[in-house]
């Protein structure tokens, strides 16, 4: 009885209200929240050690930009959790800023909604010409084929850190292939001393995405053929995945308590308390090993290692992208942003406190003052990475394998073993995941 | 006496009441008036956005149609299809999430009545302190959601967790540190904060209707020789009845839906003990874009809860008439 | 009556472990929000080896708690007044009238209760930014828009608990104020509403604290301009640091407000529950 009146109560506010509902749909129409051409919205995302701390580095770069055209930038600094869904939410409704800073690894996802400006011919021209840009970095702008959707911003790439005095205590050098990176772990594991050689963001679902991906190419896996369809269960993506995931089952020297890092902070801070010889992250780490008191002079990074005859793949190309909303109400005057954001000065003056690698040709490399530090990024993110899978279905991979990655450090974590079967097992419900929901 | 003379269906009585009242017809309007505001609020905010929602449920929304979604295709009953192909990846992990919920909010509401009901009754006679009790009680349920979850998550890290110092470190209850935030027993942990959030609203509402149990009827029952356990079988679970209808049918409501609780605890990967269905939904369908797909599983989920809902009422109604 | 041996150990076994429970996290959030970031990063310590205040200082620079303090309570204080006051006419009018549709707005807005959030999120974030494009009236980014969403939020359960309220202040006090020449509304703000304080209280309760603590819409429908509490205590694991020690100060502080008002006025909230919702 209640049930039925419940319907009709639905039933009737149905009626009600679908032609108001019809008539909500559709977002890609021409508004824009501001107005004019003398303002723009800038999102950026949250490079820097806080957001205050990311206003206090972009804010006197705007007032430049001010001053030289005379357009006022209305700044918003997003914090990572929030960035995917803000930026889903603006595609949806239409309702965004001009200009937004994206994870590169997206850029081919976003790029399909066709909610983001093509760069090109003119458009390119606009910001300064593509010749400007780092080629790697360039590629990461798009799927290949497409005129690209976004620019690149900021640099980034893995490195492995090593601590050189626990190094030096033991008589190691820094590994070169991957059986030495085994070995010196297992030399510098000591577990009654809470001290691991390695320690690993294991539940961050994106750091672990990027880690099945640089594995498997070290062993000659791939994620999507020619047509972007997934090749998940490829034995080099099998056993690149085993290869990581034993550092925590088989080799032990990671900590199972890794398998609780959501993100690479944690792992990073163990690494600069000792708690870890070495730490596998993405340049910026400088900055979180600074702040908790490491000088410079007590690490040393060498190239994420590859097993002896594997593909010498160090890194994704990682990074932060510039992206033009095409519905900007001041085309224009965002692409002089854009144009102003990948400038030398500009760059310059960023990278430093982002602890970002130089996405044009001719930059320097200024977040480290290491000579040999520098170098080696340099090296590895111009010669020594590769793109993550350039398809619409990029997220789709991120998110799936990942989170399969993520189970399966859970499962060791709680003593459970995982063998190559298992993880055949959980690539090929992944990519069944990314089939089923992408038909619905 | 003249308390419990008060039928304790609202309804009933309002049937008597009502028609007694002659209808004015000059002032038709008024009570439409009267209505009026919340109407515009509930049609803007719950129902308008409820039916769009269903909408999507029916048509093909990915990432690919999210910028002009006008153009997204009708999909039909496709995004139903694949959250009920139980021999599907999705629809399988869809199932498994929700038995857990099941077993999850049967839990956690029952752990929840049953502290609130403890403490409603240890606190139900006036001893020195009582106040102190009772206002320490309801601090978990002020609190923000967010807060509370916030701090026990710092508890239940493995390593530098309160909870595994506790246990083993200080109790030696474990030998292992175990972990709470990974793995089958992200299960336990939830049942564990979400009841810790939950129980001081069953005891508040418990507590309330305590108060209008006279006390005569205690009384009379221990003159006829009953000791408290059946002073409570037989005077207080009788009296409470109908608030313990309201009280577990809201507090079933709100944990079957609980996204706050896991999304604070997890993040954003759902562990196998700790996969609750609107958190499950948001990270296999909102977070891969898949919004069409989404809707029909939150679609799915709402005609669930409309049976129990229904049926839940029917079997109440009836028996309190019968009683 | 006298208090038998059992019951009195039934009382104190329950109450010490209740209180252990309760006071747990309570207390971790306190202790920890007094240590150095070093010490909340390392193993547990019940009794803090470092006190430092530092932790109260730092939060306010790290994210603008400040801000967004400013907002969660002109959203919060806004949503509540509106709410009360929709509810208020709304209940009265199916307390004390019947009329054709009654039933159907009752169980309708009851059973919104149990949609869940992320079914209507992405919709009315849409609805809101329709509104902006053919009205002009900026609802997205804004705490308009908020307070609509939140007012909304805590409508059914402030009728439903209304009504029952009002269907406890006899009718005949009404009646007695009509005789005396007072219009239908006369008789709510002069007889009904006096009699609901407690219900009221209660009602407005609720609300408040409804709105303090949503997170999910908050994070899709704030931008800087408007950002709540809610959000902005997440914003305090950035890449670089969890600060956890920051976290809890940040909790504590924004605990308070709505703790302390619910343990004030806790008196009306329950005498609001056993006339309203307990019947």
């Amino acid at each position: 009885m209640k049930t039925s009146k419940t319907l009709v109560g639905i039933a009737a506010a149905v009626a009600l209200t679908l032609t108001t509902a019809a008539c909500g749909n559709g977002g890609s129409d021409n508004a824009s929240s501001n107005g004019d051409s003398k303002t723009l919205t800038y999102w950026a995302s949250n490079q820097g050690t806080s957001i205050q701390n990311d206003k206090d580095v972009l804010k006197p770069e705007l007032k430049k930009f001010e001053k030289k055209t005379g357009i006022k930038v209305n700044l918003e600094v997003i914090g990572w959790n929030d960035l995917q869904t803000r930026i889903q939410t603006a595609i949806t409704s239409g309702q965004a800023p001009d200009v937004v800073n994206i994870g590169n690894t997206w850029a081919a996802s976003l790029q399909a909604t066709g909610a983001f400006l093509p760069f090109d011919s003119a458009n390119m021209k606009a910001i300064g010409g593509k010749d400007k840009f780092v080629e790697t970095a360039l590629k990461t702008g798009g799927a290949p084929g497409k005129t690209y959707t976004s620019v690149p911003l900021y640099g980034l790439a893995y490195g492995l850190y090593y601590n050189k005095k626990m190094f030096a205590d033991a008589g190691l050098k820094p590994p070169t292939s991957w059986q030495e990176l085994v070995t010196d772990a297992k030399k510098l594991t000591n577990p009654k001393k809470d001290v691991h050689g390695l320690a690993l963001a294991a539940g961050s679902y994106t750091e672990n995405a990027h880690f099945a991906f640089i594995n498997a190419a070290q062993d000659g896996g791939g994620w999507f053929d020619s047509k972007g369809q997934p090749t998940f269960t490829k034995a080099g993506n099998i056993s690149g995945i085993k290869r990581y995931l034993d550092l925590m089952q088989t080799d032990k020297v990671a900590p199972t308590s890794n398998a609780q890092y959501d993100n690479g902070t944690k792992s990073v801070n163990d690494f600069a308390n000792g708690k870890a010889a070495m730490v596998i992250n993405q340049n910026n780490a400088d900055n979180s090993i600074r702040s908790q008191g490491m000088k410079p002079n007590e690490y040393g990074v060498v190239p994420f290692p590859a097993p002896t005859g594997g593909q010498p793949v160090a890194s994704h190309v990682a990074g932060i992208n510039l992206s033009v909303f095409k519905n900007t109400d001041n085309k224009a005057g965002a692409l002089k942003f854009v144009k102003f954001m990948t400038s030398k000065d500009v760059q310059k003056t960023l990278d430093k406190p982002y602890s970002a690698l130089p996405v044009l040709k001719d930059g320097k490399v200024t977040f480290t003052s290491k000579a040999k530090e520098a170098k080696t990024f340099q090296k590895i993110y111009n010669t020594m990475s590769k793109p993550l899978p350039l398809v619409a279905n990029e997220d789709q991979f991120e998110s799936t394998v990942g989170k399969a990655m993520n189970k399966m450090f859970a499962q060791i974590a709680t003593g459970k073993s995982i063998t190559k079967s298992d993880i055949k097992q959980a690539l090929s419900t992944a990519q069944q995941q990314v089939a089923a929901s992408s038909a619905g | 006496m003249s308390v419990v003379t008060k039928s304790p269906d609202r309804k009933v009585r309002r049937r008597g009441g009502a028609p007694e009242r002659r209808r004015r017809k000059p002032g038709w309007w008024l009570p439409y008036a009267l209505l009026g505001p919340a109407v515009l609020f509930e049609i803007l905010v719950h129902l308008i956005p409820i039916v769009i929602g269903v909408w999507m449920s029916f048509i093909k929304l990915t990432k690919f149609f999210i910028a002009n979604w006008g153009a997204a295709p009708f999909a039909g009953l496709a995004n139903f299809r694949i959250s009920l192909d139980f021999s599907g990846v999705l629809g399988k992990s869809l199932l498994n999430s929700f038995l857990i919920t099941c077993a999850f909010t049967v839990l956690a509401v029952g752990l929840s009545w049953v502290l609130g009901m403890a403490a409603a009754v240890a606190l139900q006679k006036a001893f020195k302190g009582r106040a102190i009790f009772r206002t320490l009680f309801l601090v978990p349920y002020a609190l923000p959601v967010y807060t509370g979850v916030i701090a026990w998550k710092f508890m239940l890290q493995k390593d530098n967790g309160a909870i595994n110092h506790l246990l083993v470190d200080n109790l030696h209850v474990l030998g292992d540190k175990p972990f709470w935030l990974l793995g089958d027993n992200t299960f336990v942990s939830i049942v564990i904060v979400a009841a810790w959030r939950l129980w001081p609203f069953a005891f508040l509402m418990l507590m309330a209707g305590l108060q209008s149990i006279p006390e005569d009827l205690y009384e009379a029952a221990a003159i006829d020789g009953a000791k408290p356990f059946r002073q409570w079988t037989n005077v207080t679970l009788p009296m409470l009845r109908s608030v313990n209808t309201v009280v577990l049918l809201v507090m079933f409501l709100w944990t079957f839906n609980d996204f706050n609780v896991p999304y604070v605890l997890f993040g954003t990967s759902e562990p196998a003990g700790g996969d609750l269905i609107s958190f499950h939904i948001y990270n296999t369908s909102f977070l891969t874009w898949n919004f069409g797909l989404g809707s029909a599983m939150s679609v799915l989920l709402v005609v669930f809860l409309l049976i129990v809902t229904g049926a839940y009422l029917i079997l109440t109604n009836r028996r309190a008439r019968r009683a | 009556m006298r208090e038998t041996k059992p019951e009195k150990l039934f009382r104190v076994i329950v109450l010490v472990v209740l209180s252990l429970f309760t006071i747990l996290p309570l207390y971790v959030m306190i202790t920890s929000s007094i240590k150095p970031l070093g010490d909340v990063q390392s193993a547990f310590q019940w009794i803090p080896k470092h006190l430092t205040i530092q932790p109260f200082i730092q939060m306010w620079s790290t994210v603008p708690l400040a801000s967004y303090f400013v907002n969660s309570i002109i959203v919060s204080a806004a949503a509540t007044l509106f709410s009360v006051a929709i509810a208020i006419f709304a209940a009265f009018a199916v307390s004390r009238y019947k009329f054709f549709g009654r039933n159907v707005f009752t169980t309708t807005v009851l059973s919104t209760q149990m949609f869940p959030g992320i079914l209507f999120l992405l919709p009315l974030f849409l609805i809101f930014v329709n509104i902006d494009r053919s009205l002009g009236v900026q609802l997205v980014g804004t705490r308009i828009g908020l307070i609509i969403t939140y007012l909304t939020f805590s409508l059914p359960f402030s009728i439903w608990m209304l009504v029952g309220y009002f269907d406890g202040i006899p009718r005949e006090l009404d009646e007695a104020a009509k005789v005396d020449g007072s219009s239908p509304l006369g008789a709510l703000f002069r007889v009904v509403l006096p009699a609901a304080k407690p219900g009221l209280t209660a009602v407005a309760i609720y609300s408040f604290m409804t709105s303090w603590g949503e997170v999910l819409f908050a994070s899709v429908m704030t931008t800087d301009a408007n950002r709540t509490l809610a959000v902005g205590l997440q914003l305090y694991s950035t890449q670089t640091n969890v600060y956890w020690n920051q976290i809890m100060a940040a909790s504590l502080i924004v605990s308070i407000p709505v703790v302390v008002g619910f343990l004030v006025l806790q008196r009306s909230f329950v005498a609001g529950l056993t006339a309203g919702a307990v019947k």
